[in-house]
């Protein structure tokens, strides 16, 4: 469905996850981040930056991987994105959430 | 005479030396396939063992009784594969290759979370990804008591996504047929935001969990396993006590992988999409679960990808042109207890949805719907898979690419 954030059409799922990347930007990505109560400083845009370019090399994503990749310990990115991080943090990032098969 | 060599007699190789040796000139091109272990298991089988519903004997074969004649069978373990001369080491000789064939698959790696391979692994933390672990959990299910059955797994991807939920049901059926149903209690674990996480199938499926008092946590990102306490636990600090733990560890390609230097964090090996040409190496190619491709690890997916790189290693010893054909076909039949199962079929851009299946309009299977046709599909895919799959023989009405025909599509 269509939504509007930072003042531009996206088209996103259901739950908000945006269906297009290319449509993504930082201000969007604050949008979303603010939506979920999160203020994004310099640390969030590390992350986010991370996640997408893991996802642009087609790598899986999981907080397991996250804490192999050294970019960030588990307990700063649960504090970072509070309740799901991975959830919250590719929604911000403007890639899918992590799936499975049905 | 040139050589390829194909690593792996699982699923995926099995059914390439099948699909290769009678279209490649015997004068021309000798076929090599190796693979250490004798015994081939039928992995969809795994799931029914437990449950006592397969006997050992109907989920294994001597593997040997599959590789066709006129393909050289190896059975040494595999040191290292050399990519940039073209040769593979194994425990004492080595091989040369003009083209190799990677298909060594994916297995558990409990190792990677903290206490799960602990004390307690295979006493009251069961995998059901292994010939051991599943036949080791059918007899602590014999004689279990009941109590708090946790059913986990630890992260995407796994072999076989759905397979975790479909042994929730299967217990399910399980316990209420010995009556005591009331004696157990079943909680779903997962990493994800649901049990089920595509739209579709969520809307269709959502009350299965509930019909069968299937309790679900969901964002659980597991840290480790306390076997003194008998807790799950994840990095926020959430813990979930079990009497008896079934988890899916994660899953990792072949070590293999990581000592010859080819693969991604999780071992497995960057290949193309639709051509299933390494993409690093030209005269490497890779099919099944030890790729990482965006698709089910399944071996329906490999049988529909071992169609495509039939073709392209054809074309690509003619000198021609791979074809971009390979979509990500995945067909799997779900057990959802009670005699019923579900079928879907999609491919990397289609999500399950309703319809029917293999014929558009008639069926006789339908997807994304309970029926007991269903399971007696799923019950005689096993015939199919000895006696077709492996072969190479292509399965009547049901195509390489996935088709729209038979779905409700929006």
């Amino acid at each position: 469905m269509e939504a509007v954030l930072a003042g531009i059409k996206v088209m996103v799922t259901d739950e908000g996850y945006l269906t297009d990347f290319s449509q993504w930007t930082k201000e969007i990505g604050a949008e979303i981040a603010k939506e979920d109560g999160i203020t994004m400083t310099e640390r969030h845009w590390e992350v986010i930056n991370w996640i997408q370019e893991q996802v642009k090399a087609g790598n899986g994503l999981s907080v397991r991987g996250i804490k192999k990749s050294g970019v960030i310990d588990i307990k700063e990115f649960y504090s970072l994105f509070p309740g799901g991080p991975l959830k919250l943090a590719t929604k911000i990032a403007g890639v899918p959430k992590p799936k499975s098969c049905i | 005479m040139k050589n390829l060599v194909i690593l792996g007699a699982g699923t995926a190789g099995t059914m390439m030396a099948n699909h290769l040796r009678p279209k490649l000139n015997k004068k021309e091109w000798n076929i090599t396939i190796v693979d250490q272990y004798k015994t081939h298991y039928y992995q969809p089988g795994f799931l029914f063992l437990p449950f006592d519903i397969y006997t050992e004997s109907q989920v294994k074969k001597v593997g040997k009784k599959f590789i066709p004649k006129g393909v050289n069978y190896v059975q040494k373990k595999i040191e290292q594969i050399l990519p940039k001369e073209s040769k593979v080491k194994l425990e004492d000789e080595t091989l040369n290759y003009d083209l190799l064939i990677i298909a060594t698959g994916s297995k558990i790696a409990p190792e990677e979370v903290e206490g799960m391979k602990g004390k307690n692994w295979h006493k009251n933390v069961f995998d059901f990804y292994t010939y051991e672990g599943s036949l080791n959990l059918r007899n602590k299910l014999r004689e279990w008591k009941g109590g708090k059955l946790i059913v986990h797994f630890t992260e995407m991807p796994i072999k076989c996504p759905v397979a975790p939920l479909e042994f929730t049901f299967l217990a399910d059926s399980y316990f209420r047929k010995k009556g005591m149903r009331d004696k157990v209690d079943i909680t779903f674990v997962t990493p994800l935001g649901g049990a089920f996480t595509k739209p579709k199938a969520t809307e269709a499926l959502g009350y299965l969990l509930k019909e069968k008092d299937i309790k679900v946590i969901t964002d659980f990102a597991i840290e480790s396993v306390d076997n003194n306490n008998n807790q799950i636990v994840d990095y926020s600090g959430q813990k979930v006590d079990y009497d008896l733990l079934v988890t899916v560890p994660t899953n990792m390609g072949d070590e293999l992988i990581a000592r010859s230097g080819m693969g991604d964090d999780l071992n497995f090996v960057p290949t193309h999409h639709n051509t299933l040409q390494s993409l690093d190496y030209k005269n490497v190619f890779v099919i099944g679960d030890a790729t990482n491709v965006p698709a089910s690890k399944a071996g329906s997916v490999a049988h529909f990808a071992s169609e495509t790189l039939t073709d392209n290693i054809l074309l690509y010893v003619d000198g021609k042109p791979l074809k971009e054909e390979f979509d990500g076909h995945a067909n799997c039949f779900i057990e959802t207890g009670n005699n019923k199962a579900l079928l879907i079929d999609f491919n990397y851009k289609q999500e399950p949805v309703e319809g029917t299946f293999p014929i558009a309009g008639i069926g006789p299977l339908k997807l994304l719907k309970e029926s007991l046709f269903n399971h007696w599909g799923k019950l005689a895919f096993r015939w199919i898979y000895w006696n077709m799959l492996l072969k190479g023989i292509a399965i009547p009405f049901v195509g390489r690419n996935m088709t729209t025909k038979g779905k409700k599509i929006n």
